[in-house]
């Protein structure tokens, strides 16, 4: 049964549509991604799955239950984008107070550790660093021990070394069987951790698969670069099916094309003894395919 | 309850963490009896007070005081700060219900309260001898009533504003008015009869006359129940109703 399902979801704030028509459904243990560009409707997706927002139209369950059950806060855990702590609240008393409101509470201490935060146990909240609190925000969503955890942006703001250890502990929390939803806006986030993801645009979702599947969907075309040993004719090539174009830079020859294209061109080089010198492959990244989905640069 | 309980020391730790907070109710209003008393001639017994000296009054000014900066100034902006902020909306996604805060930071704010008022009541009775209370339920009750009519007023200011900082502006806007009727400046008894009837229909205009009769041994007027009943009751029930958790 999946833990969560999202049935045609809409949602409007005055005249503005933040979400048109959402539907998705996160199995079990996965790391379910929510990609998708600034005013997308990620956020309201996930405030909405939360209970903190009252969908206009659609269907949400939640463990089987609807979002706005109050029985479902001690099984989710949820980061939001904006919310935070009293200036004067420190780290530890932080973590102590969140972990009396649930019923069977992680070790504190522990998840202080994973999150690095054992230095900074004394700290007031108004001293932490943004990454810090985003980390602290993160504690805060796991303390209870959750069933779910839905991370909003949860590493924005994070550097490059707290950001690839923010993903290490989703991994270890995956491997908990703690469900993860992910909102994210990084490519490289959800390639890294995502099993599947729901790409939103415009308030609905354009395409949901494995971030591999995704990058097949939008774009089949590879490019090949290299240099040959000996000069050839253009035809060597081009006659292959496999190969849809090539150009030429000088001693360099670029070609792209489908299918195992690698393999024809080097086959075909080979045949007629030609070495390809410094040859690279170029695959499309998820980069591509989300601007071919969106039609927007990543923001 | 223990989570309750929790969050109320928590609020209280910040509150007492707050240097301002701290020093304008808590320190301020004794620091003002002691300085009034100082003056002779607020030591000496005014015929037209049956007796009683300008300091005697004073020291029920001062819990109104404590009241007016808890109620008016502090809790408003820190409610306010906590929507604005999104300590509310954090909460909502626990198993805490927000209102569970708002309870703890009112009760936080209720025991600085008597701390407070019980160090104005102590220092005036050990320095000048300012009889506490001589009827001390009567005394108990004005208090309480004081205290939630104020804090109702800081309630419904704090589901209004949008921000801290305005939550403090408006906070301010009220206290200054309020604290005049309370005779802050000039006691209520030495006002002209249409001020003090005005004053007697202000929020602490009506608690500085219930103090005042408890500490001289009555019960608090009619009047001024009723008038600390209806902003209990009608402030809070509009704040209820009007209150946004983000």
């Amino acid at each position: 049964m999946p833990v969560v399902e999202v049935e045609k979801l809409a949602k409007r704030y005055g005249d503005t549509v933040a979400v048109r028509d959402v539907s998705f459904t996160v199995e079990p243990g996965e790391i379910f991604g929510i990609l998708g560009p600034n005013g997308a409707g990620k956020t309201t997706t996930v405030e909405c799955i939360g209970g903190l927002r009252t969908p206009d139209s659609g269907r949400i369950t939640v463990l089987g239950r609807p979002p706005a059950d109050r029985s479902l806060r001690a099984e989710v855990g949820v980061q939001l984008q904006e919310g935070e702590l009293p200036d004067r609240l420190t780290v530890r008393e932080a973590l102590e107070l969140y972990r009396t409101f649930y019923p069977d509470p992680a070790d504190w201490r522990q998840l202080a550790g994973d999150l690095g935060l054992t230095e900074k146990l004394t700290t007031r909240y108004a001293k932490l660093s943004g990454g810090q609190k985003q980390r602290l925000s993160i504690a805060l969503a796991l303390i209870g021990n959750p069933r779910i955890a839905v991370l909003d942006e949860l590493t924005t703001g994070l550097d490059p070394q707290a950001r690839r250890d923010t993903w290490e502990l989703i991994s270890q929390i995956r491997g908990r069987g703690v469900t993860v939803l992910l909102v994210t806006h990084f490519m490289e986030e959800a390639e890294r951790l995502c099993d599947r993801i729901a790409v939103i645009d415009r308030g609905e979702v354009v395409a949901l698969d494995t971030p591999a599947g995704l990058v097949q969907q939008t774009s089949d075309e590879q490019t090949i670069r290299f240099r040959p040993s000996v000069p050839f004719a253009d035809a060597l090539l081009t006659t292959l099916p496999e190969v849809r174009r090539l150009t030429r830079h000088g001693d360099r020859i670029e070609v792209s094309g489908n299918g195992n294209l690698l393999h024809a061109v080097v086959s075909a080089l080979a045949l007629n003894q030609i070495v390809a010198v410094e040859l690279r492959l170029e695959q499309a990244t998820l980069d591509d395919a989300f601007v071919r989905l969106t039609g927007r640069e990543e923001s | 309850m223990t989570v309750f309980v929790k969050l109320t020391t928590t609020e209280l730790r910040l509150l007492v963490r707050e240097p301002l907070a701290i020093f304008f109710a808590v320190l301020f209003p004794t620091a003002l009896v002691v300085i009034l008393g100082a003056i002779r001639v607020f030591r000496e017994p005014v015929p037209e007070l049956g007796g009683l000296r300008i300091i005697d009054l004073y020291v029920g000014i001062a819990v109104t005081l404590v009241l007016a900066m808890l109620g008016l100034q502090m809790l408003p902006a820190a409610l306010a700060t906590y929507r604005e902020k999104g300590v509310l909306r954090r909460l909502a996604t626990t198993p805490v219900h927000p209102v569970a805060l708002l309870g703890a930071q009112l009760v936080a704010n209720l025991l600085v309260a008597v701390v407070a008022a019980a160090l104005c009541i102590t220092v005036g009775y050990l320095v000048y001898d300012v009889q506490p209370a001589a009827n001390m339920p009567a005394f108990l009750i004005a208090f309480l009533l004081s205290g939630a009519g104020v804090f109702a007023i800081g309630l419904l200011v704090a589901a209004l504003v949008p921000t801290g900082k305005a939550g403090n502006a408006v906070g301010t806007l009220l206290f200054f008015p309020s604290m005049f009727f309370a005779g802050l400046w000039a006691p209520r008894e030495s006002m002209p009869a249409t001020v003090q009837r005005i004053g007697d229909f202000t929020p602490l205009g009506a608690a500085e006359r219930a103090l005042h009769e408890a500490m001289t041994g009555s019960w608090p007027n009619p009047l001024s129940v009723a008038v600390l009943l209806g902003y209990l009751l009608i402030c809070g029930v509009a704040a209820s109703r009007l209150f946004q958790w983000s």
